[in-house]
């Protein structure tokens, strides 16, 4: 594949949102599992510990360039396919009844990925930003509660600062669920379509593949609903 | 099935050409046999037009008979209308009542713009097959068709690919107009025959060149192109055409 196909042929340009997809969701296997450690109730102690891994090891922190790298290509090519496909039928039907013959989150990949990107921001503003620069103006408080010490270590007490965000703080827990489901969606429908696009059709293997979808789409997202949730309603403390 | 007559209400695009800005107009029709083709009933409206000395309304169609791909409309939201595998030549009024209000619009996209009321210029898919929907053979007498034998398993896929008709409807009901599934249907009959193969890199990379140059929209997998097929192409094709494009694209020095 010579570059100028890849980043400008339609079907280029698929391959990318693939690509990129299939390690978006690599990487969401891992972030769920490590941040499903606050289940354990242990005051975020294995939460923590993991999280002070993932934030000092060299190799995890090189594969966080990777992820801010696809991440961004996937965000600007998922938008620009959203703009061309909607320049593609200027004069729009009168009457037309999609729900006949496909799925409305498949038609909504770019909506559903703009209320990502919304919930993204959000996101990366609470837990990203102060972890990796010590906090922001915005959320003064966290710096009491930001270091712990662990082994005779300093961590960043990311458990202390989920805490903070959600506990009373229920337009928050709503928007984080909201988030949620919108990536529930945008899974659903981009699981096994990647799958198609990287060419993969297969008479016995294409309904694993769509089930595993629907697996992962619905264990992933009920895992990232129940974690604000537990806050507010203090499940874990 | 018993046969009834029906009264219906059509709201039908009228646009007069290219340029201008079409609009939905109101019609009656009555007494439509319930045997009759969507295509005879349109005759009995134009008719009626005819009669009245107004203009009828323009829309294409040819075999009357499901295979020349023609026959474009727009019929209640889907494409070729209510009934599934099926092109509107072959929709009969047997899937209305008496009563109904029946909308009709042209396919719409910017591939295809519309020439006038419910026809539409599909050039755009004679320039894709141009760009390498073709085999280059020496023609002359035909050979033995048992000198080159085909896997059946291929030949059978190939034939199911080879079904396509180039209608457009695929494009017409894809959210996004796009023509992958009319394009894989083309290479994927081509890549599978032993025919096929001294062009195969080239012809998947201009083909989809080509599509792209033509302003259809970009695949997202909503496989609402296989549901409203008349042939029924499967959108395994389209899996085919991206691994076909992959490899050309990785191996080509073009
Ligand atoms: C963690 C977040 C995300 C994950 C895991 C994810 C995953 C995926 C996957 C697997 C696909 C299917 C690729 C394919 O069909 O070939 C996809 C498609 C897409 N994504 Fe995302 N995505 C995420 C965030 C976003 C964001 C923030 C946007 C912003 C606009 C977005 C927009 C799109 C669009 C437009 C498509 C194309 C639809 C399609 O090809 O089916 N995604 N995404
Ligand atoms: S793939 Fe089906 S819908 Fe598309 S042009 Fe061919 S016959 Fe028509
Ligand atoms: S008129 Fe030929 S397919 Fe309908």
């Amino acid at each position: 594949m010579t570059w100028k196909l890849f980043f400008t042929s339609s079907i280029g340009k698929k391959f990318i949102m693939a690509l990129t997809g299939i390690f978006l969701i690599t990487f969401l296997i891992v972030h769920c599992g490590i941040n499903a450690m606050i289940f354990f109730n242990d005051g975020g102690e294995t939460f923590n510990h993991w999280g002070h891994f993932m934030g000092s090891n060299l190799i995890v922190r090189t594969m966080e360039l990777g992820l801010f790298l696809f991440l961004i290509m996937h965000i600007v090519q998922g938008l620009t396919l959203w703009s061309q496909n909607n320049k593609s039928r200027p004069v729009k039907y009168v009457v037309k009844n999609s729900a006949a013959n496909s799925t409305w989150y498949s038609r909504s990949m770019g909506l559903l990925g703009t209320l990502i990107l919304i919930f993204l921001v959000l996101h990366l503003y609470h837990f990203w930003t102060p972890s990796r620069f010590g906090g922001m103006a915005g959320i003064k408080a966290l710096d009491e509660t930001s270091l712990a010490t662990y082994n005779n270590e300093e961590v960043h007490n990311l458990y202390a600062e989920m805490k903070l965000v959600f506990e009373n703080n229920l337009l928050i827990v709503v928007v984080y669920i909201l988030g949620v489901i919108s990536l529930c969606w945008h899974l659903l429908h981009g699981f096994q379509s990647a799958f198609q696009t990287f060419g993969v059709n297969h008479k016995r293997y294409t309904p694993i593949i769509k089930g595993a979808g629907v697996v992962y789409s619905v264990v992933i997202c009920l895992l990232f609903a129940l974690m604000p949730l537990a806050f507010y309603l203090h499940w874990v403390n | 099935m018993e046969h009834y007559n029906m009264n219906l209400t059509l709201k039908i695009w009228r646009q007069k050409n290219n340029q201008s800005a079409g609009s939905l107009e109101t019609y009656q029709v009555k007494d439509i046999s319930s045997e009759m083709s969507f295509l005879e009933m349109f005759d009995v409206l134009n008719e009626q037009l005819i009669v009245a000395g107004d203009d009828p309304i323009a829309f294409d169609h040819d075999c009357r008979e499901g295979i020349c791909g023609q026959c474009s409309m727009h019929i209640d939201g889907r494409a070729h209308g209510p009934w599934t595998n099926n092109t509107t030549c072959q929709l009969h009024m047997r899937a209305f009542k008496d009563g109904d209000t029946i909308v009709v619009e042209p396919w719409r996209s910017k591939a295809f713009p519309v020439i006038k009321d419910l026809m539409v210029d599909r050039s755009s898919f004679d320039r894709i097959i141009q760009a390498g929907g073709y085999i280059s053979v020496n023609t002359g007498n035909a050979v033995d068709a048992n000198s080159l034998p085909i896997d059946k398993k291929d030949a059978d896929n190939a034939f199911m690919a080879a079904a396509c008709i180039g209608c457009g409807a695929c494009v017409a009901t894809c959210v996004n107009s796009s023509a992958m599934l009319f394009v894989s249907a083309k290479v994927a009959q081509l890549a599978q025959l032993p025919q096929g193969q001294p062009e195969r890199e080239s012809r998947v990379l201009n083909m989809v060149a080509q599509m792209d140059k033509e302003n259809f929209g970009n695949c997202t997998n909503t496989y609402a192109c296989e549901a409203e097929c008349p042939k029924g192409i499967s959108v395994s094709n389209i899996a085919r055409l991206n691994r076909e494009y992959l490899s050309a694209g990785l191996s080509t020095e073009q």
